[in-house]
């Protein structure tokens, strides 16, 4: 038993912040750590050409697709570093959830048109799950695509659709077949988002961001070579995506990032003589997190290692979803706690008050969106304890 | 990063449990806890015959030099088992404590008989001051032409009324700390026995002018020699309160699929699976802590050391103290009886969060240590 990266990880982790610190832009990196969003998609996008051109553009790919082909420890070093180096985050949509899916389902032809667009951030993906009537209960969801021919024609509404007012293409779940279980009628289709009919309406969000959008779909075409295997086969696949790519779950580097940003907020806050961070009472929260966060940095590693072996995630990563979204709202929380009537300005621009108030609203979402926390808990109780 | 154990370190776990399956069932360790002396001697040395209390004693002093490692999976058996014996205070804490400060002729004249099993020693060091400062040491060693002379009260040391030797920590008049080895029938040592609340034999130690030999001083100076030996201790401790937690949760989760009410298994209702779920990740980032506290217990920094164990200690009394409340709460009225295990181990692990510091001690110690990094 050895807590501690080998050598050859420890060498690795250390290249990984070389390039960060030579190739990440500044400007890029000052967005980022100040929450600014305004130049969101082009600072994605740059940032993946840069992880491109240094042939890191796809972390958890096979090197036949144009992968690294890294190992599950190195992924989680690599995501954590970035995050520790106020990178932004790759867009999951495109790189992590569609391309597992297009590699393992996808015709070959499928694979030559998207994987390399996603690669090379040419296109901008995002993802049509949840419906009005279709949260926790995804499986139950009704936009209707009816066969024309070489043609779905589909009909129908998405809600909760992350940036997809930048996309350029949508992968969508979509009801072929409303007979018999909801499950059995449900088809994967990969969209492309300038076909006439498709309306994206932002919803304004409760930090006064638009991050996520309602997609209207009134009569769109979609030729049927853009569906992902069988038709009536797609939840098979939206399951294989769902337990995909989950090394980065818990978010340890990003609650690490908060928390040392926490600790320089409390050490700079003045109280009694001495600072916040020596402050009992507040300093026992802080204390209490860090502790956590610490445990839950060994148990994602346990996680990755039991993976390496068996080559399959388990229903483990609901645990690191959990208390990885529990513990970086806490640090959330304590930065607005500690900033006080300070974080009253919401509006302001660009300083440390409003950014912290803002992204304690922000982050309600952790424990919301992949499946909620209490989603988390049933396939805990479920899957792992056998209830 | 390597979470794999050595085939070793896996036969030392698999032996133990073996050796509980077999011989310390729960009936059995009823009796062993209902008689006369609180502990079982006939088990005592049937772990000497596996060579369990030579665990961590090093192969150079005739031991099998497992280390925290061993130590800890041992101590995950002996904390699924509940163990009365005083694995922990001899085989781990006591022997450790000689290990590391005793001089060779000390480790030669007692390691060999600890190990066999024949002689029992446990750490007499916790005083009423001792509560908010693990250094803060009462009891007086005053040197004289005729040896050390003794005279301090420690409280309820687990085990005492087992041992043979006693490891007091004493202040000698030059204010130094110092740890002298005390066999329990010198005159002048009184124990005043007590069971503790997790059902283990402890005693108050008193000496008054107990007189023992000038070379029974382990070592020297013992401030910092001895907070590594609690920690050491501490690692193990936590190793234990483990296999505790495991358990009581396991027992949680087969009583809510075998109790029936409103027609279904309770184990069926989500309020009590999301409890349970709660459950179990209290329980994994124990483990984790488990893991932590065990790599850290030896670290030559004291101060990564200190702040790993009291992360571990803090974190894993939380833990405790959740999976604990929470499976008495779902068994129901049976949690409350002594009939099942799960009262048992609710009490092993309340005595878990008491001992050697309290969880709001270990987080202060965290707390304190923290900065900006």
């Amino acid at each position: 038993m050895d807590l501690d990266f080998n050598i050859d990880e420890q060498a690795f982790r250390d290249e990984v912040r070389k390039f960060l610190a030579a190739e990440l832009p500044d400007d890029i990196r000052d967005r980022m750590h100040r929450g600014d969003h305004s130049h969101i998609r082009t600072d994605i996008q740059q940032w993946q050409k840069i992880l491109h051109a240094k042939g890191w553009g796809a972390p958890a790919w096979p090197v036949a697709f144009g992968g690294t082909g890294w190992s599950k420890t190195q992924q989680y070093i690599f995501e954590n570093e970035c995050a520790l180096a106020d990178a932004p985050a790759q867009l999951a949509f495109g790189v992590k959830m569609v391309a597992p899916v297009i590699m393992r389902f996808g015709t070959p032809e499928q694979q030559q048109t998207f994987l390399p667009r996603i690669l090379a951030a040419d296109d901008w993906w995002c993802q049509g799950y949840s419906e009005p009537g279709s949260g926790s209960d995804l499986a139950s969801l009704k936009m209707k695509a009816e066969r024309d021919g070489d043609e779905y024609v589909l009909n129908g509404q998405k809600v909760w659709n992350t940036l997809g007012q930048y996309a350029d293409w949508i992968f969508c779940l979509v009801r072929t077949d409303a007979t018999g279980k909801p499950q059995k009628g449900i088809s994967f289709l990969l969209i492309d988002m300038k076909t006439p009919g498709i309306t994206v309406r932002p919803t304004r969000l409760l930090d006064g961001t638009f991050e996520v959008n309602e997609i209207w779909f009134d009569n769109v075409r979609v030729p049927v070579t853009n569906r992902i295997g069988e038709e009536n086969q797609g939840w098979t696949y939206a399951k294989f995506l769902l337990g995909h790519e989950r090394t980065n779950i818990a978010g340890i580097g990003a609650s690490k990032r908060e928390l040392r940003r926490l600790k320089q907020m409390a050490a700079s806050q003045p109280k009694d003589g001495v600072t916040m961070l020596q402050d009992p009472v507040f300093a026992t929260r802080i204390a209490q997190v860090e502790m956590e966060l610490r445990a839950l940095e060994i148990t994602n590693m346990r996680v990755i290692f039991a993976e390496a072996k068996k080559q399959a995630p388990g229903p483990e990563a609901s645990m690191l979803k959990i208390r990885g979204t529990e513990i970086l709202q806490r640090i959330s929380e304590l930065q607005v706690d500690l900033l006080g009537a300070d974080a009253l300005a919401h509006g302001g621009d660009g300083d440390e008050a409003a950014r912290s108030a803002k992204a304690y609203l922000n982050l309600r979402k952790l424990s919301i969106f992949g499946g909620s926390n209490e989603i988390q808990r049933n396939i805990i109780a479920h899957m792992i304890l056998g209830l | 990063m390597d979470f794999s154990f050595t085939d070793e370190q896996q036969m030392l776990l698999d032996t133990t449990r073996r050796f509980i399956a077999e011989r310390y069932d729960f009936e059995f360790r009823k009796r062993v806890r209902d008689s006369h002396d609180g502990w079982s001697r006939e088990t005592w040395t049937q772990l000497a015959d596996l060579g369990l209390l030579a665990l961590t004693i090093p192969e150079q002093d005739g031991g099998i030099g497992a280390g925290p490692v061993g130590a800890m999976l041992v101590c995950n058996a002996i904390g699924e088992g509940m163990l009365l014996e005083p694995f922990l205070s001899s085989a781990i804490v006591a022997s450790q404590a000689i290990v590391d400060m005793g001089s060779q002729q000390q480790r030669e004249q007692w390691l060999p008989q600890l190990a066999a099993g024949e002689l029992i020693a446990v750490l007499a060091h916790d005083e009423s001051s001792t509560r908010n400062d693990p250094l803060n040491i009462q009891t007086s060693a005053v040197m004289d032409a005729n040896g050390w002379l003794l005279n301090g009260r420690k409280s309820a040391v687990y085990h005492a009324p087992a041992a043979n030797l006693l490891l007091v920590s004493a202040r000698t008049e030059d204010d130094e700390l110092g740890l002298f080895v005390v066999p329990a029938d010198t005159a002048g040592v009184r124990l005043i026995p007590c069971v503790t609340v997790d059902e283990q034999r402890a005693a108050v130690a008193v000496f008054e002018d107990v007189r023992i030999d000038a070379g029974a001083r382990l070592g020297g100076r013992a401030d910092e020699a001895l907070l590594a030996v609690l920690d050491y201790g501490l690692a193990a401790l936590c190793a234990e309160a483990f296999g505790a937690m495991e358990k009581i949760l396991a027992a949680t989760i087969e009583y809510s699929r075998a109790r029936v009410q409103f027609g279904a298994p309770i184990g069926s209702f989500q309020a009590l699976q999301h409890r349970m779920a709660e459950m179990l990740m209290y329980l994994e980032q124990a483990r984790s802590m488990s893991y932590l506290a065990t790599s850290h217990c030896t670290n030559s920094d004291p101060l990564e050391r200190r702040a790993a164990l009291s992360a571990a200690k803090a974190l894993m009394g939380q833990a405790a103290r959740f999976i604990g409340q929470q499976a008495v709460q779902l068994h129901g009225g049976m949690g409350m009886t002594d009939e099942l295990n799960v009262s048992h181990y609710f009490k092993r692990l309340l005595a878990f969060e008491l001992r050697c510091g309290t969880t709001d001690q270990h987080l202060e110690n965290y707390r304190k240590q923290l900065a900006v990094v």
